[in-house]
């Protein structure tokens, strides 16, 4: 059991008793959101580096030719993969993805599959045979809320995304043809419960204290995907509530991730 | 959720399996139906058949999860191969990962895990026949294995989902349901408080339609913990 972490919870509860966050942000402000796209882009499909405060996530894309679902058959396909790779905190390990790494993937895989932003059916190419786009996520710096900086970094190197030269049925490497279709721009919030105060984009500190978190991810009018997390509990006015905050909010930053 | 709409999932307000769109499946329930573990039970929901037993509070290993200020809760969600139409390979998947997680999240809210640091309380549950809301089925059920098992809690947890189908907003999605539904939101409460211990989401719901689904499962799940206490009183006056 790691002690500091109870110290911090200490702090960072008692000080919000007060009506303080510890980075002195009000309660409903997110941290600064900056993106880079195309950060590696002379290999990969797309690529985008987002900051978000500290926390550094860069989200690489891959196109490449696969095979549909059998109940799908004419629809392109995506999968994501997260990685917090050791580099990003001390509490990392090297070795296969374990509950945290599993759950952050599905969440920024549902938000994106779940609103359609990717135009699946325009990734058919014949009969069995379709483009695949691989979302890989990499943890650079860890300061708190990896699933909001991950899904981001997601979208806006979905953007970036460019869809590679076929001819002949083969890949012709390094050469493009247009972009990665894609159709809106699904936005995650995360909210987080500590005590009984709710804060919006918790940093690490703050996550060592948290009760419970909710993550909600909407295009312009409907909601696409949740995920509850934590030991503690919402009310269902909060988890009424915490809708309206996340259709508000996602404004702001769809914007900048679009820009 | 494929959101394929063309497939007519509700008529004239009656559902493919002749369900009203705010009744849930045929459910069952049972306690203690294994010997070895502390507390067992079996739920049947529709057509899904989930088993879960409790172990513990017991020793923790490896030595360093231990918590000196209160219990683990530890929940093991596995679908038996059997279990779906197309073999499933047997062993955790992401699927399986994720809902254990967030379901021992949920079951940890309402356990007194102060009672016995040091220790884990090893939830298993087994999904034997799996025919959509398989998570909601198990948690209910886990929860159900705990009382059984004695552990003491502050709360029962109860799950419940709700979700969209041609535009309709219904209670406890069927198999085709899921599969060519809108959306799908499971819930688990605490009945007592009415808290939210697990939220999920996927599809396409408009603001509305979010707060017409949350407050329907919520009710569901208030219906299936009407179940619970008659089964848990019934085991009572059995062994008394």
């Amino acid at each position: 059991m790691d002690v500091t972490k109870y110290i911090v919870k200490d702090y960072i509860t008692n000080l919000l008793k007060e009506g303080r966050r510890v980075d002195g942000r009000k309660y409903d402000e997110a941290r600064p959101i900056e993106v880079v796209k195309g950060y590696a882009k002379e290999k990969s499909s797309g690529s985008a580096l987002v900051k978000l405060g500290d926390t550094q996530v860069i989200a690489g894309i891959s196109v490449g030719l696969g095979e549909p679902y059998s109940d799908r058959p004419t629809s392109g396909i995506m999968t994501t993969s997260a990685e917090l790779r050791p580099i990003a905190s001390p509490d990392f390990e090297l070795g296969p993805p374990r509950e945290n790494s599993v759950e952050l993937a599905r969440v920024v895989d549902r938000g994106i599959r779940e609103s359609g932003c990717i135009d699946v059916d325009k990734l058919f190419i014949e009969e069995n045979k379709v483009w695949t786009v691989f979302i890989d996520l990499h943890m650079m710096d860890n300061h708190g809320n990896l699933i909001d900086a991950s899904a981001l970094a997601a979208m806006a190197a979905l953007l970036d995304a460019r869809m590679p030269k076929l001819e002949d049925g083969k890949i012709i490497s390094g050469e493009w043809d247009g972009k990665l279709p894609i159709t809106c721009t699904p936005i995650p919030l995360t909210f987080a419960k500590i005590a009984d105060t709710i804060i919006a984009d918790p940093n690490m500190q703050e996550e060592y204290a948290l009760d419970a978190r909710l993550t909600i991810t909407t295009t312009e009018k409907e909601v696409n995907a949740m995920q509850k997390g934590g030991e503690g509990r919402f009310t269902i006015a909060e988890a009424e509530d915490l809708i309206d905050k996340a259709f508000k909010s996602a404004k702001q930053v769809r914007k900048k991730i679009e820009s | 959720m494929s959101g394929n709409t063309d497939m007519k999932l509700i008529k004239n307000g009656v559902r493919l399996d002749g369900r009203k769109p705010e009744e849930l499946r045929e459910i069952k329930m049972e306690l203690g139906v294994l010997k070895r573990p502390q507390g067992s039970a079996y739920v049947e929901w529709g057509k899904n058949k989930v088993i879960a037993a409790v172990y513990g509070p017991r020793e923790l290993h490896p030595k360093f999860m231990q918590n000196p200020t209160k219990a683990v809760v530890r929940y093991t969600y596995n679908m038996a191969p059997f279990s779906v139409d197309d073999r499933k390979r047997p062993g955790p998947d992401r699927r399986s990962v994720e809902i254990s997680k967030i379901s021992s999240e949920a079951l940890t809210a309402v356990v007194e895990t102060e009672d016995y640091p040091n220790t884990v309380i090893d939830v298993f549950v087994e999904v034997l026949q799996a025919d959509a809301g398989t998570r909601c089925a198990a948690l209910t059920c886990a929860s159900l294995a705990l009382a059984d098992a004695g552990v003491p809690m502050k709360d029962m947890v109860v799950a419940c989902a709700a979700g969209k189908i041609n535009d309709h907003i219904v209670l406890d999605l069927g198999k085709e349901e899921d599969n060519f539904g809108q959306a799908d939101v499971p819930v688990a409460i605490t009945p007592l408080s009415k808290d939210i211990v697990l939220l999920q989401m996927d599809g396409k719901l408009t603001r509305d339609e979010y707060s017409k689904a949350l407050n329907l499962a919520v009710d569901g799940a208030m219906q299936v913990y009407e179940m619970m206490k008659k089964t848990l009183i019934g085991s009572l006056n059995r062994k008394e």
